[in-house]
């Protein structure tokens, strides 16, 4: 068909990035750098997530970590072995005490785990629009994080819940990343991923011409909560320890900051978004240990990356307001505008990209 | 008794940091994260940079009617500071992008802090005499209590005279309700801008003090929780609506208040579950806020 002709290099060529980054990893080899790239694919997992609500939906959502960390406790309590279980969460039902799967099927649960609390929370917040939209999701993440910092028995409350088979393969989680642009793409380019587009321009004229806004919210959130579980299990398989503070306002603001530096419009822009922040993220970090040139030892002082990453945020905000990549996509350079300026968004004038919301 | 002036004083710092953020939000619609960062910095600034447990004060020892002047300017300052470097190269950005820049000037503040003064809380003695307890119809209320409620009171009554009285008081309140509208019949946009700047930035000043006084100590972290709920509370009673602001704010303490009394004891520490659980529901029923500001209405 020809939508998916059309559109099929943005997922293609992006895919193409993430494995390049792999490949450094492997010809690298040091372990440092491959948590580095691990860290990379498990942010582009979330950021992707992030895009396919707030990207398509053009509502800012604060609550998506929360269900990367419904995700996280998931496989905590999938694949953590049972003996460990009964004396770190005595409070889980007897089925879910006995249960040990591997990592993937975990992953898998996880998703769906976080789909159906989606679903619950979506039916009753897309019904707003606008700044209350925003403001009900982090509400959601709040009263996830408060039940999860006191529910003792089956979380154990504050206190980190460890035994989480740690994966040290860089493998997993670029297949999952893989997963996430594909899902992202498939999903842009469906009628609800459209439709969806179509609300978030003209939400009159879509209302008008038959699209049910909150439905159509309401299959992005769902889908959107599915990918960020799956996010979240595999982020409890990285560190292999899960605390309800990991996911709660850091990490909503350094994803969220991502998605917005990259374009929050484009699903090039969340993951270049990504690539582009950590890399710099990494950069701070050497220079912060120290970088020999010649007999003298260049450091920066401690907390200065923090600062640094901050203010390069709001200079690159400064210079480009709509992120990155505004509301375009990477595509093959070989394309004729005719077909550029057919796709993904209508109405825009393929010269001109810089400026737009 | 007891019970009502928590409600009461806990809402007063949720209803002065709703202010500071409906005031700013009302001229430009920037939904400021870095406010709880201007709360911890105005307190910080009466330390010494140090890493020691024990704050070495610096401008603490001042008297009262100086201290308290020299904390709501620093907090004014770092706000009209970021207003002038930051917040003035996105007039023309869209509200999501300026929320992300704010975040991350919040981030730039809080990680300045951190590198001066370590993560470490610090215990400090502000203003002792406080703490002291009073006895009001048979209930022991500590004098902090009192005094916050009749502040809070007093700035509210303060702010409203400004914005209803004064010259600049009205461009302000021009500038809210149609800000194109109200340059193009002179009001000088950016002056308007930096007032609004300045009285958040003096309001959240207001509630370092506070929060300090009340707690005996500081990190850099005490911002945060109170920007969320007054954040919470300047949606719910209404975007860019003052009133709506006050009003959100001491409902959310009452709420949290009640609760922690009424809950059953095991679905206590669940406490903030149901606040917000509670803010979904007001949004449900009235997505505008409780007090719809003019001109922020959705036209679909």
């Amino acid at each position: 068909m020809s939508m998916i002709r059309r559109t099929i290099s943005t997922p293609i060529l992006l895919v193409l990035i993430l494995i390049a980054i792999a490949l450094i990893a492997v010809a690298a080899g040091s372990r440092p750098f491959n948590q580095t790239v691990i860290d990379i694919f498990l942010r582009v997992i979330l950021v992707v997530g992030l895009y396919i609500f707030i990207g398509n939906s053009g509502v800012m959502s604060f609550g998506h970590i929360g269900f990367t960390c419904l995700g996280a406790y998931a496989a905590a309590w999938l694949t953590i072995p049972p003996m460990m279980k009964q004396t770190l969460l005595p409070g889980l039902p007897d089925w879910l005490m006995a249960m040990h799967l591997p990592y993937w099927a975990g992953a898998g649960f996880a998703a769906v785990w976080a789909a159906i609390w989606a679903a619950v929370f979506g039916k009753i917040l897309m019904r707003l629009s606008g700044i209350a939209a925003s403001i009900a999701t982090f509400a959601m993440l709040a009263m996830i994080n408060t039940v999860y910092s006191n529910w003792e028995s089956v979380t154990a409350a504050t206190s980190s819940v460890v035994g989480i088979p740690i994966i040290r393969s860089i493998w997993p989680y670029l297949m999952a990343a893989i997963i996430a642009v594909i899902v992202a793409w498939a999903h842009a380019i469906s009628r609800a991923g459209l439709a969806l587009r179509a609300a978030r321009d003209e939400p009159t004229a879509a209302a008008a011409s038959g699209v049910d806004i909150p439905k159509q919210r309401l299959i992005a959130f769902i889908l959107s909560g599915a990918v960020m579980g799956m996010g979240g299990a595999l982020f409890a398989h990285s560190i292999g320890v899960v605390t309800p503070d990991t996911f709660y306002l850091t990490l909503t603001f350094t994803t969220l900051s991502m998605l917005v530096v990259g374009g929050i419009g484009s699903l090039s822009g969340a993951v270049l978004g990504v690539v582009i922040l950590s890399s710099l993220i990494q950069a701070l970090r050497w220079l912060e240990a120290g970088v020999t040139i010649g007999t003298t030892t260049l450091a920066i002082p401690n907390g200065l990356q923090e600062i640094a990453l901050g203010i390069v945020m709001i200079l690159i905000l400064i210079r480009r307001p709509a992120g990155i990549m505004a509301n375009s996509e990477l595509r093959w350079p070989g394309f004729t505008t005719k077909h550029r300026a057919s796709t993904a968004n209508p109405g825009e004038d393929p010269g001109n990209k810089s400026t737009q919301q | 008794m007891q019970t009502l002036f928590d409600a009461l004083s806990l809402g007063s710092l949720y209803a002065l940091g709703a202010l500071g953020i409906a005031l700013i939000f009302g001229v430009m619609r920037l939904v400021n994260f870095a406010h709880g960062d201007v709360i911890s910095f105005s307190i910080f600034a009466l330390l010494w940079p140090s890493t020691d447990a024990v704050a070495i004060v610096f401008a603490g020892e001042l008297p009262w009617f100086v201290l308290i002047p020299f904390v709501l300017a620093m907090g004014a300052g770092l706000s009209v500071l970021s207003e002038i470097i930051v917040f003035r190269r996105f007039r023309r950005a869209n509200p999501a992008t300026m929320m992300i820049a704010s975040f991350a000037l919040g981030f730039v503040i809080r990680y300045f802090l951190l590198m001066l003064f370590s993560s470490r809380p610090k215990s400090i003695s502000l203003l002792p005499a406080l703490s002291q307890p009073v006895e009001i119809l048979g209930a022991r209320i500590p004098l902090l209590q009192v005094i916050t409620i009749i502040a809070t009171i007093a700035i509210l009554f303060a702010l409203t005279a400004f914005l209803k009285r004064t010259r600049f008081g009205l461009e302000m309140r021009a500038a809210a309700e149609n800000f194109t509208m109200a340059r193009m019949l002179g009001v000088r946009a950016n002056r308007v801008i930096m007032g609004a700047f300045a009285l958040s930035g003096a309001l959240a000043a207001a509630i370092g003090l506070i929060l300090a006084a009340q707690t005996g100590t500081v990190d850099i972290q005490m911002g945060a929780s109170v920007m969320l709920m007054a954040f919470i509370a300047t949606v719910i009673g209404g975007l860019g609506s003052l009133p709506g602001a006050v009003l959100a704010g001491f409902l959310l303490g009452a709420a949290s208040v009640v609760m922690q009394t009424v809950l059953p004891i095991d679905a206590r520490p669940f406490r903030d579950a149901f606040v917000y659980g509670a803010v979904i529901m007001v949004l449900i029923f009235r997505p505008q806020g409780l007090i719809a500001a003019r001109g922020t209405k959705e036209r679909v």
